[in-house]
């Protein structure tokens, strides 16, 4: 810099650009001012993202229909909670929805789906995204047929417990030897994960070729 | 030479240790992209995945602690305080990534349940440790923390350097704390997740690193102390002032509200700003003082750790920042592409760097040169950009024909990867990874044999 224009400038802020002790007191505030914003802006995304929140439904969302269409107003895809259809036939109770959303998060903890999937994007990009993976085509079209189950949720439970039984591409899913429970609780979770507004998040799912 | 340093450089010696680990897991990872069927329930894709980024970030880590032992008593002028504690804490955090790297490589999952948790897997990326070794390595940055503090208090003297290192050490052991957390709400999952990650990566030890290139920058290139220490109050300024709120970039799609996509696309757009500084900053310190320096590698390694930072961290995170363009990248081959050039620009380089300087010192040479860093920083270099071009041809495939048309479900996810884009790119990466894999064999040679005694130790001016 020209020292005309360091001059210049430093007429303008009242201090010497050079002192340390000038952007020392810069560092300290802007830090504090940044923080202090971030604290407010995590008390208000709470609203949204805490389980009954303005985008996460509860758990026993799952006693429902879950769709995911255009909304023009948002100019994204949103999730839309439909009439009854209960998880394998059968209503369960706010706390029964919540219990297995545990087990089934623990399920996906201990078996590091994470490192090979993603949720909401986040994660390895081995595998494909599980964020909507309950809506996806390939149940019905695939796997429903090839496994003999006449329900989706059936087919995703007996994919889940030996996927190595079938494949739909040479890259395929390992067997994590998971029990009949932890499959169900593995798709009663991807079912509410299905039902959270993630702004759109992925865009056009499913509508290939509609 | 301080007690303290011999402690370095057996940090040093772990974290380069580590980095081959890190490698030989990445070139298997990038294997199974080309040969799916490979070690198939045997030894799976994720397996391979946290082994390849665990090590990353411990190696990271240990090289970061490595160069701060190494100039604490330098620049405070006398011996870290509790070294004795010091010392225990190195050996239990090697015996920690030992046990921990064996029980994911024979045991990898377990059941659904909290033994899991704490004795197996935590499945949550980059902190998959199980929870016994979380407490371990919050057990090792509290020892690491009261060393840095204790020695300052004892030394009766604070420099600037050390008042921002001490400062950014609260932030990296409170965030990390999150790396216990189990929630079975994804949406606040992953919102305090993005903390420990993004405030670590982006922030804290961007400042660390900082601190440890400033130090760096004094002893290599003689800068005085009062530039360094105004450019690192600008640079943490900027980091800190464009980094928090630009968090918000992780929080588009999790669940948050939309106004995170204004607030996270606008503030990490600003990111780079401190990465443009660094840049300036170097260009300036080499090129207008025309410094001289006796320690070329590592003189080439900082320079270099400025613009790819810039380059890798900057500009690639920032092609792909805002909401309108993540809606299609986020969760592609993409970010991996930005992953690895940030971490190896922001990081790896600058690390390096620092190894070189304890090689000098160790070595006693007058001045420091030869072929091998040469090799060494060719390949790395070439092998990098390489790599991160064959993702990002494998990304934009994805984002293309996956996201935009596909619509991501599992059909469009196999089509795009089955796309000619996505496959060469695969290729291209496997390549130039072993290319980068030679760069390390020849970097690990060079700081390994001793410096041929130079004919002519005089100082030679550097081109700008």
């Amino acid at each position: 810099m020209s020292s005309e224009i360091a001059d210049t400038v430093r007429a303008g802020v009242g201090g010497d650009l050079a002192d340390p002790v000038f952007w020392r007191a810069g560092a300290i505030a802007t830090t504090a001012v940044m923080l202090v914003i971030l604290a407010f802006l995590t008390i208000d995304s709470y609203r949204y993202i805490s389980v009954g929140g303005l985008n996460v439904p509860k758990y026993d969302v799952i006693n429902q229909h879950i769709g995911y269409e255009f909304n023009w107003s948002r100019h994204a895809a949103v999730p839309v909670i439909g009439g009854p259809e209960p998880l394998f036939g059968h209503k369960v109770t706010e706390a029964e929805a919540a219990d297995l959303i545990l087990k089934g998060k623990f399920v996906i903890q201990s078996r590091a789906c994470m490192d090979c999937h993603t949720f909401f994007g986040n994660g390895a990009y081995y595998g494909p995204d599980l964020t909507k993976s309950w809506l996806d085509p390939a149940w019905p079209q695939i796997w429903m047929p090839m496994t003999g189950k006449t329900t989706r949720e059936d087919a995703m439970v007996e994919f889940l417990m030996r996927p190595d039984k079938y494949p739909t591409w040479d890259r395929r899913m390992p067997n994590l030897r998971l029990t009949e429970a932890e499959a169900h609780a593995a798709v009663a979770y991807l079912k509410w994960l299905s039902a959270i507004d993630t702004n759109g998040f992925p865009a056009n799912f499913g509508q290939a070729g509609k | 030479m301080y007690r303290s340093q011999r402690l370095s450089l057996r940090y040093y010696a772990a974290a380069v240790t580590l980095f081959g680990v890190m490698i030989v897991f990445g070139l298997l990872s990038a294997l199974y992209y080309l040969y799916p069927s490979l070690l198939f329930n045997v030894f799976n894709f994720s397996t391979s995945k946290i082994m390849h980024i665990d090590t990353l970030v411990i190696w990271l880590l240990m090289a970061f602690l490595g160069a701060v032992y190494w100039y604490l008593p330098k620049e405070l002028g006398r011996e870290v305080e509790g070294m004795w504690l010091a010392e225990l804490t190195f050996w239990v955090f090697c015996a920690v990534v030992i046990v921990v790297a064996a029980v994911f490589i024979f045991v990898q999952y377990g059941p659904a349940t909290d033994f899991t948790l704490w004795f197996i897997n935590q499945g949550r990326k980059y902190v998959e440790a199980p929870r016994w070794a979380t407490i371990g390595i919050v057990v090792v940055m509290l020892v690491f923390a009261y060393n840095v503090v204790a020695t300052c208090v004892k030394a009766h003297r604070m420099t600037g350097i050390m008042w921002v290192l001490a400062l950014d050490l609260i932030p990296l052991v409170l965030v990390y704390l999150d790396a216990f957390s189990y929630d079975r709400n994804m949406s606040t999952d992953l919102y305090w997740w993005w903390w420990l990650v993004h405030m670590w990566v982006e922030s804290t030890w961007e400042v660390l690193i900082g601190c440890v290139m400033a130090l760096v920058l004094m002893d290599v290139m003689g800068t005085s102390r009062r530039i360094v220490e105004t450019w690192l109050y600008i640079e943490v300024m900027l980091v800190l002032g464009a980094g928090i709120l630009g968090l918000g970039h992780h929080y588009f799609w999790i669940g948050t509200p939309q106004y995170w996509l204004s607030i996270g696309g606008f503030f990490s757009a600003l990111e780079p700003l401190p990465l443009l500084g660094m840049v300036i900053h170097a260009v300036y310190d080499a090129g207008a003082h025309r410094l001289k320096t006796t320690n070329r590698p590592a003189f080439f390694w900082i320079t270099t750790e400025a613009f790819l930072n810039f380059i890798g961290a900057g500009i690639w995170g920032f092609m792909m920042t805002l909401p309108q363009i993540n809606l299609f990248t986020h969760g592609t081959q993409w970010t991996v592409s930005h992953g690895h050039f940030a971490f190896y620009g922001a990081y790896v380089c600058g690390v390096i760097a620092v190894f070189y300087v304890a090689k000098q010192k160790t070595s006693g040479a007058a001045y420091l040169d030869g072929k091998a860093w040469k090799w060494a920083y060719g390949l790395l270099n070439i092998g990098m950009v390489g790599m991160v071009m064959g993702l990002l041809l494998a990304g934009m495939a994805q984002a293309f024909f996956g996201r935009a048309i596909g619509g991501s479900t599992l059909m469009a996810f196999t089509t795009a990867s089955e796309n000619p884009w996505f496959v060469s790119g695969m290729y291209a990466r496997m390549l130039f990874g072993l290319m980068f894999a030679a760069g390390y064999v020849a970097l690990v040679y060079d700081l390994v044999t001793s410096p041929r005694r130079i004919a002519t130790p005089a100082l030679q001016p550097e081109p700008a």
